[in-house]
């Protein structure tokens, strides 16, 4: 569609300086840029997840990271590229071994990643689904495979329990007030 | 011939002063779009309306959901 408005736009009406996002709103959404509308406002783990979480190099000594870790009271440690590119993930009980073995021998090379712009509630639907104790870590990449952030599965459940919460508490005072207005 | 861009392009192009056009239905924009966008529906997109709402003398960056 924005091909055809592209070509149309130069040839047709006169435009000179035309460019096309080919990939378009799901690429920046998936990306977890800002976004505006009725749907913005609806939580999606890109904007819950947590921004701060350790990484490593893949050739950084798991001594090191093990250190890095404990020092900032961390269970866990995202293996990324000079690009973040997520290359694989480590926890502290992955770092008893050799202190100077390189990370990438010891990390999961392949841990499960979600995009951002995922709805939360969909996600806790999701993870609800899998046994307690799976998915304990969700990392949230772009879809070119950039680090954005880590989302524990129980603070994504809490989230969605206080909004719940909030909306009962917001409906509950709404009827009252049309309750209060009726009389 | 419209040049392809990326996303690190439309932010700098907006930046710059591009204009950004959400050809997708009013309903789509309005549920989600992204920021600055206009929306300019692609069956809407006429001579009349494009001379209306558009610069001829800043860039225009069309997008719609994906490479559809």
């Amino acid at each position: 569609m924005s091909a055809r408005a592209a070509w149309r736009l130069e040839e047709t009406l006169g435009f000179r300086n035309v460019y096309r996002y080919t990939p378009g709103k799901a690429d920046w959404l998936a990306a977890g840029l800002a976004r505006e509308g009725e749907m913005a406002a609806v939580l999606r783990i890109g904007d819950v997840a947590d921004r701060d979480v350790p990484t490593c190099g893949p050739g950084e000594r798991v001594g090191d990271v093990r250190r890095r870790l404990q020092q900032v009271g961390q269970d866990v440690c995202v293996v990324v590229s000079k690009r973040r590119v997520v290359l694989g993930r480590v926890r502290v009980k992955d770092l008893e071994g050799d202190p100077d073995a390189a990370v990438e021998e010891v990390m999961d090379p392949g841990p499960v990643t979600y995009r951002p712009d995922t709805l939360l509630a969909e996600l806790v639907e999701h993870l609800q689904q899998l046994p307690k104790g799976k998915a304990n870590r969700i990392l949230v990449t772009t879809s070119d495979g950039e680090l954005i952030g880590l989302l524990r599965r129980a603070d994504a459940e809490r989230i969605l329990e206080e909004l719940h919460a909030q909306h009962a508490d917001h409906a509950e005072h709404e009827a009252h007030a049309q309750a209060q207005a009726s009389r | 011939m419209p040049t392809e861009i990326s996303r690190e392009d439309v932010r700098r192009l907006v930046d710059q002063g591009a204009q950004l056009v959400e050809v997708l239905p009013a309903e789509e924009y309005e549920q989600q779009h992204l920021p600055m966008a206009m929306n300019l529906p692609l069956r809407e997109l006429t001579r009349a309306q494009a001379e209306r709402r558009l610069k001829h003398d800043r860039p225009v960056i069309v997008y719609c959901n994906d490479y559809l």
